[in-house]
């Protein structure tokens, strides 16, 4: 029985450490160690900081980082404040078959690709588009009015497609408060404003961290949104990844840029997860 | 707020009208890729010029439809081909996983866990250079070691089957892993009593329990690279799955052709979803 135990651990341990090894740790370990080549010749290559150097000492580089790390902050909190009231009247003001129906509402849009809400928006936003027109038959602005390829139009495509990446997790710990505990509140002489920051809040904590978790890495992370929506001038640090792998054929400082991504998207999840004293186990799984 | 707990109808009426509001926010892009489908125009804008079926049965230009369009039905084939095999790939990892997890106490677990969350929260576009850094590195290896070219490494299908199993696995895992821990281990016992051996015990009892998580794993996966974007972009090679392949078109600049081939993805994944909604329903 003891050996048919090992046997079943190790067959079972196989494909896992396959899986994590040969596509998520060693690749990493790789893009690392390509970030740290500099190329001094053709086919010659030292091991140096150089890319990293490149990366800090370029304004347009830093300058697009920041920026990225900035907005995608924005749109997880402009998600999260749209988000919070809806995922409530979800898991608590309405019960039954009208709760499951509004919630299967939410997801959707989510069943579709990313590629297909986001040229929806272009419909909507663009020069012909459907509100410019709208705008123009009531009388509101004289001329087409071009919404899209600016940072507003970014943003409304990022908090619109990580949307259900913040409601579920909030309707799932919304919903597994008992009313009796907001009654109470009230009961105990709290008001609206008490009883959200004292109850709900606390309560929701968990549900809050892992949205925001998951809404920042697929802001941070996006290609497509930020390429389609935004302008010439709104720059995403996934572009300058983009453009060093496939355009300029930079692997090495498209790796370091990479890297700094990573960075950066653990950083903010791990201090998220300290601030909140939540661990990943418990927020993912 | 709460129900029980009377309020200003002043208030109700508000949250009310913003819930709607928001609902709408939500549809308003899928709509308008669904109704200018059937504009009888060159782009998917206004001015409205009449009802068509073209975009969908057109066979002669400038409007050829989705059904008469090779480009995009080649997309279509690959893109459930890749899905497939994704899907089947990861439910199996997703499996042995979701068992080692829940029957297994080792040394390390703890942490194996967490490193099997880690995908989640890694960039998609960083695992995919990641991937494709590596395995290039391992064709050049091969290649200059024994002069043996592996075209599945260089960017291509197999690739992006790679870097879209990275991390769908995770899901999978998760999803199943869910339902095996709800599972009663009594009845495995109760198996193994009536004289059934390990595996007869597992196949006949908890696999059955098991299949409605897997089915819906398999759905979330086959729908999560059906529309994956991030990762297949850094590996794809000449053959483009359809998000790719209407990507590049949608950068030239669109026709309604891009409304229809849209419209009839939210009808299939619609379709799949609700399918596995029955399925849940009914076990």
């Amino acid at each position: 029985m003891r050996a048919e135990a090992k046997l079943g651990l190790a067959l079972l341990l196989t494909p896992l450490l396959m899986w994590l090894s040969l596509l998520i740790f060693i690749p990493h370990v790789d893009v690392f160690l390509v970030s740290l080549r500099e190329r001094v010749g053709v086919g010659q290559y030292q091991i140096s900081f150089a890319n990293y150097l490149t990366f800090f000492q370029e304004p347009l580089y830093l300058w697009t980082f920041l920026r990225t790390a900035v907005m995608s902050s924005l749109a997880t909190l402009m998600t999260l404040i749209i988000a919070f009231p809806v995922s409530y009247y979800i898991a608590k003001m309405i019960k039954g078959r009208a709760q499951s129906a509004l919630f299967l509402l939410c997801l959707v849009p989510f069943w579709v690709s990313e590629l297909v809400r986001t040229f929806g928006w272009m419909i909507l936003l663009r020069e012909t588009g459907v509100i410019s027109n709208v705008l123009q038959y009531l009388g509101l602005v004289d001329g087409p009015v071009e919404m899209l390829y600016n940072d507003g139009a970014i943003m409304i495509g990022l908090v619109y497609t990580s949307m259900l990446f913040m409601v579920v997790p909030l309707v799932t710990t919304l919903e597994s408060l008992p009313d009796e505990v907001i009654e109470a509140g009230y009961d105990l002489g709290g008001n609206g404003v008490s009883v959200l920051r004292e109850i709900i809040i606390p309560h929701a904590m968990p549900g809050i961290v892992s949205g925001c978790i998951v809404v920042f890495m697929l802001s941070l992370g996006n290609y497509l949104t930020p390429t389609m929506l935004g302008g010439k001038e709104s720059l995403w640090f996934t572009e300058l990844i983009y453009s060093q792998f496939i355009v300029r054929f930079n692997w090495e400082l498209g790796a370091a840029f990479g890297f700094m991504l990573l960075i950066l998207s653990s950083a903010i999840v791990w201090g998220m997860l300290k601030l909140t004293g939540q661990s990943l186990e418990k927020t993912m799984g | 707020m709460i129900p029980s707990i009377p309020q200003p109808r002043f208030l109700t009426a508000a949250y009310t009208a913003y819930v709607t509001l928001f609902f709408v926010f939500l549809a308003l892009p899928l709509v308008v890729v669904a109704v200018f489908a059937f504009n009888d125009s060159q782009f998917p804008s206004l001015p409205w010029e009449g009802f068509t079926w073209n975009w969908f049965f057109g066979s002669e230009r400038p409007m050829i439809g989705v059904f008469h369009e090779r480009g995009i039905l080649g997309a279509i084939g690959t893109s459930v081909l890749v899905a497939v095999v994704v899907s089947a790939m990861s439910v199996f990892v997703g499996m042995t996983n979701a068992f080692l997890f829940n029957r297994y106490k080792f040394r390390g677990q703890s942490v194996l866990y967490v490193f099997m969350l880690l995908p989640l929260v890694i960039p998609g576009i960083v695992l995919g250079i990641s991937i494709l850094v590596f395995s290039s590195r391992v064709a050049n290896g091969l290649w200059d070691g024994f002069e043996i070219d592996v075209e599945a490494l260089r960017p291509g299908l197999w690739l992006v089957i790679l870097g879209q199993f990275s991390f769908i696995t995770t899901i999978a895992t998760l999803v199943i892993g869910a339902r095996l821990q709800k599972f009663d281990r009594t009845l495995e016992e109760a198996a193994l009593n009536l004289g059934a051996g390990k595996l007869t015990a597992i196949r006949t009892v908890t696999l059955p329990y098991l299949a409605p998580a897997m089915i819906g794993a398999f759905v979330v996966a086959f729908l999560m690279s059906f529309e994956n974007f991030n990762t297949t972009l850094m590996l794809v090679g000449s053959d483009a799955p359809l998000t790719i392949a209407m990507f590049d078109r949608l950068k030239e600049g669109s026709t309604p052709l891009l409304n229809a081939v849209s419209l009839l993805l939210m009808i299939g994944s619609s379709c799949l979803a609700l399918v596995m909604i029955a399925f849940q329903r009914k076990s």
